[in-house]
């Protein structure tokens, strides 16, 4: 009975289980929380939402074999280096900090990144306007990086997802909430986000809040990358993204 | 246990070796640069996981005594609502119970308008009260199943003896059952601390900054995923290290002659 | 029943428990089997590991004994959280890397089997020091006179060692069960859809916390209660023949 015995054991469990999974599969990590309206899992188990209809065009155009796996956000990274997942579509931004990490594909949307609270509150999205208050964002995101650098004077809080800051932001835990627009205006526009409204957008630093949103790859990973940008490219010449976009949203949320 | 010669041994000798050259190896070939930027916040994290501890722990115990109590010779009434706090408690998750606790109650405030303008609202704005408020009723769930055996296990002839000297009950209790109860769990209240320490680390879930949550800044921060972990696991072994090596010499305090 | 219902005001909770959509029933049942199935799996894993793990600490030679040793004593000093994390990811990480270094190529690892193997490491420190306890506890003389007949060691733990420590093992392996029920809960975190995840998605989606961690916390509890029935039922089976514990204590 040794390690090694151990481990072969833990392999052939492993391999046992896994034998019914393709290899040539790619699995596609989504954050495993409701992120309305680009992903959310629906009462029937489905994930929904425009990022899921993305990923599914996205791969038909690329002829990949794609399978959703749900993974908790703060180690959606980690998964993929570690070979749990083999790219991420999960909004993330492509920043600078990422790229030493992971390698991206060509953006697939972009939006600014703005600041919600109260409507009774008079907050400007700006480091004097949060001065003092309470601002919860979810962990791991560019807003998490956005925040401590410039909201030094608030009291940040930091959230596994941004549903649950949503969820405080509602209880009247949290002042404000920095989050992605297009994922904002969906919470205004429910019934637990009626109390709050959109303050304006934050200003922008690409340094840290990215250049837009791409498909997340293992380092080195060319022929993915490679089949992924085919993919968007194609989607995005041929009016696909266009018309899925045009079922969820009134106006593009993509440019150049 | 008999210190310096018994790890002399040939054998020991090699394997502390090998967990040497592990040692040097991590501290040479993995990342270690973020360590003096996060260490000031490392520091208030181990603050927060350390007074977390504390305070639930004593909470905890003081609530699992009447627990105990109940269930050993209380009446019905209180001894059915005492074992079913005890066994929802304890067969339920913890993480489920914090989170319910949390965002259960979150989820009623701005039904009742009155709450924000109360003079508890700062406390309720914070996340701690929760966590605080979950692991004391966690620990005294299962410290009260551990006190009910220990208040049925101190002899009888004790206390029958002191009720025929005519000691008031309270004094019988103070004086006799309780202290002998509390002997008869000091064995295993080292271990049921150190699982309270292992049960810590949900409360970062919830948005309190403890050592736990400091280490997923780190990752969050830096990508840098194995090195605090690594660090974090360390930490909690001194730690229950150090709970164990106080219990015991809290229990060798006492007489040591026992049965 | 619907006027049942209607007097209780619990119309709303019904449908939004109910198991076929817009309800989310079907979800937590199916997160329950998840949590289940993973339960078991890292529940079996722990007894094998346990039971190697026992007899290393037992007979063992010394350089066996010590590696057990370290790695009981860390697996049950550093919290479950912490130790899923890294196991999850660094685990995952040295199997493929392992995997192609023998020529395999990539295996894939599913949530379930990632989960099971994660918590049966886990598992296995606690299985270890309860089967310690009961093999020490089976009177010597029993497996000295199987020896004496000349009965194999495969054949005397068969037969002799595993009947009879089995009335000394159940009560802690109750309770190290209860523990795999209840730590499934911790994969929430690294985002396995189990119960509580499940829970937690469809609280957030439609913000009624209480009544799906409530309904959770129900099926979480009628878990243990009827793990417990079962328990006492293998208890009373394994202890037949022997005289009541309670006269002897041990």
């Amino acid at each position: 009975m040794s390690m090694k015995t151990l481990m072969a054991a833990g392999l052939s469990l492993a391999a046992l289980t896994a034998g019914a999974a393709q290899a040539d599969q790619v699995k596609i990590g989504i954050a495993a929380e409701p992120y309305p309206p680009f992903a959310s899992l629906d009462s029937s188990g489905t994930w929904v939402g425009w990022e899921i209809e993305v990923i599914d065009a996205v791969c038909a155009a690329a002829e990949l074999d794609c399978v959703l796996t749900p993974v908790a956000w703060d180690g959606i990274i980690p998964s993929l280096t570690g070979q749990q997942i083999d790219a991420i579509m999960a909004s993330m931004s492509i920043t600078e900090e990422r790229l030493k990490t992971i390698d991206f594909s060509n953006p697939y949307y972009n939006t600014p990144a703005v600041i919600v609270a109260d409507k009774s509150m008079d907050i400007a999205p700006t480091p004097e306007g949060l001065a003092g208050k309470i601002v919860g964002i979810q962990a791991s995101t560019i807003h998490q990086t956005y925040a401590q650098e410039y909201f030094k004077d608030a009291e940040i809080r930091v959230y596994q997802t941004q549903d649950e800051a949503n969820q405080d932001l509602f209880a009247g835990r949290i002042d404000a909430t920095q989050a992605d627009s297009i994922a904002m205006a969906d919470f205004v526009g429910s019934d637990a986000g009626a109390c709050c409204e959109i303050k304006g957008a934050v200003a922008n630093d690409t340094a840290i809040l990215g250049l837009g949103v791409g498909a997340a790859i293992r380092k080195g990973d060319a022929d993915l990358q490679a089949a992924l940008n085919s993919g968007i490219a194609a989607i995005l010449a041929d009016g696909t993204h266009e018309a899925i976009t045009a079922r969820f949203f009134n106006a593009s949320i993509y440019s150049e | 246990m008999t210190g310096l010669k018994s790890l002399m041994q040939p054998h020991r000798l090699v394997l502390m070796a090998l967990f040497g050259a592990f040692v040097l190896w991590c501290a040479l070939s993995m990342r270690w640069d973020w360590l003096p930027k996060y260490a000031p916040l490392a520091l208030q994290g181990l603050w927060t996981t350390l007074w977390i501890l504390v305070v639930t722990t004593v909470l905890g115990f003081l609530l699992a005594v009447p627990l105990g109590l109940a269930q050993a010779i209380g009446p019905w009434y209180l001894s059915a609502p005492a074992r079913i706090f005890c066994t929802v408690i304890r067969g339920t998750p913890l993480l489920l119970q914090i989170w319910l606790l949390y965002y259960g109650l979150g989820s009623l405030f701005p039904q009742f308008p009155w709450i924000r303008s109360s003079e508890l609202w700062p406390y309720l704005r914070q996340a701690w009260p929760y966590a605080v408020l979950a692991l004391t009723l966690s620990y005294a769930g299962y410290e009260g199943e551990v006190m009910r055996g220990a208040f049925s296990g101190v002899a009888k002839g004790q206390l029958e003896s002191a009720r025929s000297f005519g000691m008031p009950r309270f004094t019988m209790f103070r004086r006799i059952w309780l202290p002998q109860a509390i002997r008869n769990v000091l064995p295993t209240l080292g271990g049921e601390t150190i699982l309270q320490l292992k049960a810590t680390p949900l409360v970062a879930t919830i948005t309190v900054v403890e050592i736990y949550a400091v280490s997923s800044r780190v990752r969050a921060d830096t990508f840098i995923v194995y090195e605090p972990l690594l660090l974090l696991a360390l930490v909690y072994m001194v730690i229950a290290a150090l709970i164990g090596l106080a219990f015991k010499r809290f229990e060798n305090m006492g007489p040591t002659t026992r049965r | 029943m619907e006027l049942i219902l209607e007097t209780l005001g619990l119309t709303e909770t019904a449908a939004l428990l109910s198991l076929s959509p817009p309800g989310w029933g079907a979800n937590l049942l199916r997160g329950l089997a998840n949590s289940l199935q993973i339960a078991l799996g890292a529940f079996g894993m722990g007894l094998v590991i346990g039971l190697f793990g026992a007899y290393g600490k037992l007979y063992g030679g010394p350089i066996l004994r010590d590696l057990l040793a370290i790695y009981t004593t860390v697996i049950r000093a550093v919290p479950e959280l912490v130790l899923i994390l890294i196991l999850y990811y660094v685990g995952t990480d040295l199997i493929n890397k392992l995997a192609q270094f023998m020529g395999y190529g990539r295996v894939e690892i599913s949530g379930v089997v990632a989960g099971i193997w994660v918590l049966g490491i886990v598992q296995g420190a606690y299985a270890t020091e309860i089967l310690r306890g009961a093999i020490q506890a089976v009177p010597p003389g029993q497996i000295e006179a199987a020896r004496a007949y000349g009965m194999p060691a495969l054949l005397t733990l068969r037969r002799v060692t595993v009947p009879a420590l089995m009335a000394f093992a159940t009560p802690g392996l109750a309770n190290l069960w209860l523990i795999a029920t209840k730590d499934t809960a911790l994969l929430a975190v690294v985002g396995f859809n189990e119960l509580t995840l499940e829970t937690k998605q469809a609280a957030s989606s439609t913000r009624s916390y209480f009544t799906f961690f409530l309904a959770a916390g129900g099926l979480y509890l009628m878990v243990t209660l009827c793990s417990g029935v079962v328990f006492a039922r293998i208890e009373k089976w394994a202890r037949r023949g022997q005289p009541s514990l309670r006269q002897g204590g041990l």
